[in-house]
């Protein structure tokens, strides 16, 4: 087990330092530059100051170059300077990532908590009343649009029962656990709606073959109960492709909910790596979507341990 | 029961009630763009503008009647007054010599005087290559600092131009704090400033307002300055809130999470109609004609576009009184030229091309384009009129825009295809590069009596020989322009100037290098009991007259 993680944990390096490549090359592809944005926003601005402050920049370099300098000065722990920030990437990049793992993690524990449940009772009784119950709720999550939710939630609860605030992660100058609780319910219910009716899909989906495979026939020719058949042999069968998907979700979760947050004004990491790719923060974008990919890979890494638990029969070595 | 209830409504008539006291002391401010820095010279962006506008002063701005005033001098040198003096420039051109005085009563917010080493220091940072100060022009055109006494100095500048006592963006920088960091490392100044690294010290600020707290990305807090000795602010605390996305803006000034829209950094002409329709009697909506020019560039190196005849045809084929009148209720002027109609030098009498698709078909029949087939005209080889049309892919209103005037474009039986694109590609690559077959939508912001050099001069067109400098994309170039342009900019003599003025108006109007639309407004939404704001339409805004905002009342 500790040589195939270490395997992977290798793995791991070479895909990040891949990843970090192609991304760099990326954002210096993209039309413009943090200058050009500048000056199409200054009249003011000279050819002169625009010469000066790409050489000051380094902008005035070759790509490869620019990136052999990030690499060098990134293995050190400088990750270099926020250029829409104005400060070092990671002073950030912390805040925005608490705020993110509040507002993913909340919504992601709600749906797993209802979806999974209901994806279940909705295949254990195919075609029954619960299930088109279930269903409809599923697909009214899946269908609708995120900024058309959010906008209608804050003119519900905010602009017309006025029970909750419309927006931001607190109240300005402080406010406490409670504050931030009031200000985390109505993009928490929105993420959760829309991330909901995908996990019962999968989960139902699961289920239903699952219940038709030979070995549940066998424990009910035996006389199980019937909750003991789904429980203990269905679920954790059912539960391996559910799991995968739950992986990649959980890996993209630290990307960010950029709608979500944009109705909100919620300062996540979603909003914050979008800013950065329109606003040619190269560093910032850089070190964002290094981290979005660090977490897939890990939940990825976690969600293979996961098999092995929920399917004895499955045993790991390296390739 | 019957008591809790009473309890509950008493609880919620005291919240009301504190909610209401407070809002009468405090201001909240909705905008759309958190600031990169607060740096006073590194990046000008309208959101940092905005908010430091509260908490600094320029030395000379315009006021809200477009008029030059002091704001930390004392008094404007002019000619009249002696303390602008004509003297010999360096390589025997004619320069100035500029006599201003700092207001005796300034002092930055920790207590420090400002005194002539601020001024100095900011002189010298604006001038160091690494410094990263944005525009350093004004500093270059500066040759030298005299500094007479701890509030008084003496700038001598290289030319004579009649803006020559404006010094809007000499925004001065803290010596006591800045110095000690810009000299340590110059090329990492920009990285280490304290107006980002600790922007909360009050010796960086010295206007009505301090910075008190900073959430990046999400508000910014002010508070009075105990240190300002002009007129006291009335707000005991000003939040901007940063909140992207217009509609969330506008649910957000209905549920009270803010008092206000800022004009600056709000919501667009179109939907503040929408928003006033159905809101309008709880807040004050102000629509204030603002300098962004919106019109067309065309690619005058495309051959289409090189005959004036069918620029000309393209003017008298479009009817903008109506496409204000009916997409903007007439809350947006209808523009001849990049001289905003509100400018005194505006020159009303210039060709204002009313539509006339009579003399828009005629002037298409003249320049060959006379075959028309399936509605579109066609010239003599069989090449149909056909020209794209982009603009900023998701701004809803230049997007309308776009769909009226190809309509009406279509009645003149030329075909505009429409090719959007995100701001960062066309800003970035394809209007920068001139990489655009035809035409392309979009404002120039300028300021009053805004020579439009870098838009008209021959030597402002991008090409790869300059690397990619100016702003004349169209790529216009007319001897007789580049000598309008700089007698204008030489002419100190208010009526000589406003003759040359209207020439250019009206050459500009016969050439049309590119096609006028309309001047954008600025809309403000207040509530009802907010007093005091007056919105300039220009880049000196109204925050920086933040002390005369009231609570009614108050």
């Amino acid at each position: 087990m500790l040589r195939y993680l270490v395997q992977r944990a290798l793995e791991a390096l070479a895909v990040l330092l891949l990843m970090s490549f192609v991304i760099y090359l990326l954002l210096g592809l993209m039309p413009g530059d943090p200058i050009d944005l500048m000056a199409s926003g200054d009249p003011r601005i000279t050819p002169a100051d625009i010469a000066r402050l790409k050489a000051l920049y380094g902008l005035d370099r070759p790509l490869l170059e620019r990136y052999g300098h990030w690499l060098a000065g990134s293995l050190t722990g400088d990750f270099g300077y926020s250029r829409i920030h104005a400060v070092p990437v990671l002073e950030v990049l912390a805040p925005r990532l608490v705020n993110t793992v509040w507002l993913m993690g909340l919504s992601f524990l709600l749906a797993c908590l209802i979806a999974l449940p209901a994806g279940v009772l909705a295949a254990v009784r195919p075609q029954g009343w619960l299930d088109y119950g279930i269903n409809l709720v599923a697909f009214a999550g899946l269908s609708l649009p995120s900024f058309w939710l959010g906008i209608l939630l804050i003119l519900l609860f905010s602009v017309e029962l006025g029970w909750l605030p419309a927006g931001g992660v607190g109240t300005v100058g402080g406010g406490g656990l409670g504050d931030r609780i009031l200000h985390l319910i109505l993009p928490v219910l929105a993420l959760t709606l829309l991330t909901t009716g995908r996990l019962i899909r999968f989960t139902r989906g699961a289920m239903i073959e699952a219940l038709r495979q030979n070995h549940i026939r066998t424990a009910r020719a035996k006389g199980l109960a019937p909750a003991a058949v789904v429980l203990r042999h269905a679920v954790p069968n059912a539960m391996i492709p559910v799991v995968t998907v739950l992986a990649l979700d959980f890996g993209s979760l630290f990307s960010g909910a950029l709608v979500i947050e944009t109705i909100f004004a919620y300062q996540g990491m979603g909003k914050l790596i979008y800013d950065a790719i329109l606003g040619n923060d190269y560093n910032l974008a850089l070190v964002g979507l290094l981290f979005a990919t660090l977490l897939t890979l890990l939940s990825n890494l976690a969600a293979d341990l996961v098999y092995a638990w929920l399917d004895p029969r499955i045993a790991y070595a390296p390739a | 029961m019957q008591r809790l209830m009473a309890l509950c409504v008493a609880l919620a008539a005291l919240w009301g009630g504190i909610s209401a006291a407070q809002a009468k002391d405090e201001l909240v401010i909705g905008i759309t763009q958190f600031p990169a820095t607060f740096h006073p010279n590194i990046e000008s962006m309208a959101a940092k503008s905005y908010i430091l506008d509260m908490a600094q002063r320029p030395f000379t701005t315009y006021d809200a009647d477009w008029q030059l005033v002091c704001m930390l001098c004392t008094e404007l040198p002019t000619l009249e007054n002696g303390k602008a003096v004509l003297e010999p420039g360096p390589n025997g051109s004619q320069g100035m010599a500029l006599t201003y005085s700092i207001r005796p009563d300034a002092a930055w917010g920790d207590g420090t005087p400002i005194t002539t080493q601020d001024v100095q220091f900011t002189y010298e940072l604006g001038r160091h290559p690494q410094s990263g100060v944005s525009n350093a022009e004004m500093y270059r055109r500066i040759t030298k600092l005299d500094l007479i006494d701890e509030r008084s100095f003496v700038m001598h500048i290289d030319r004579v131009t009649f803006d020559y006592n404006g010094i809007n963006d000499f925004r001065l920088v803290p010596a006591h704090l800045e110095r000690p960091i810009f000299a340590a490392d110059p090329a990492a100044y920009r990285t280490r400033t304290s107006f980002d690294r600790d922007p909360t010290n009050p010796g960086l600020y010295f206007g009505p307002y301090r910075i008190s707290q900073v959430a990046s990305g999400d508000y910014v807090v002010l508070e009075p300055n105990p240190r300002w000795a002009g007129k006291a602010p009335f707000f005991r605390k000003i939040v901007v809130r940063v909140i992207e996305n217009t509609a969330a803006l506008e649910a957000n000034l209905l549920s009270g999470g803010i008092d206000m829209i800022a004009g600056e950094l709000g919501l667009s002409v179109d939907q503040a109609l929408a928003f006033e329709h159905r809101h309008g009697e709880r807040f004050q909506i102000v629509y204030k004609p603002a300098l962004f020019f919106e019109h067309i560039d065309l690619n005058l190196a495309n051959p289409i576009l090189a005959d004036r005849r069918v620029r000309q045809a393209l003017m008298y084929g479009i009817d903008r009184e109506l496409l204000t009148k009916k997409l903007f209720e007439g809350r947006q002027e209808v523009a001849t030229g990049p001289v905003s109609p509100l400018d005194w030098i505006y020159a009303a009498d210039v060709p204002r091309y009313a539509e006339d698709l009579a003399a828009a078909g005629r002037l298409l029949d003249d320049a060959g384009w006379t075959e028309q087939t399936d509605g579109i005209r066609h010239n003599a080889k069989g090449e149909p009129l056909s020209l794209e049309l982009t603009t900023t892919a998701g701004n809803r209103t230049r997007e309308l825009v776009q769909q009226v005037l190809q309509a009406q474009w279509r009645r003149i039986g030329v075909e505009v295809r429409i090719n959007n694109q995100p701001a960062r590609v066309m800003f970035g690559e394809t209007l920068t590069k001139r990489r655009f077959p035809a035409m392309v939508m979009f404002a120039f912001v300028s300021s009053p009596e805004n020579v439009p050099r870098t838009i008209l001069h021959s030597d402002q067109v991008p090409s790869e020989a300059n690397g990619w400098a100016g702003q004349n994309y169209n790529g216009y170039q007319n001897p007789k322009m580049d000598q309008l342009l700089d007698q204008i900019e030489r002419e100190l003599d208010r009526p000589k100037r406003q003759a040359l003025w209207r020439q250019l108006q009206q050459l500009y109007a016969e050439e049309l290098p590119a096609l006028p639309l309309y001047y954008r407004s600025d809309v403000h939404i207040w509530p009802l009991w907010l007093k005091g704001v007056r919105p300039t339409g220009h880049m000196g805004y109204s925050s920086l007259w933040v002390e005369d905002w009231r609570a009614e009342g108050g």
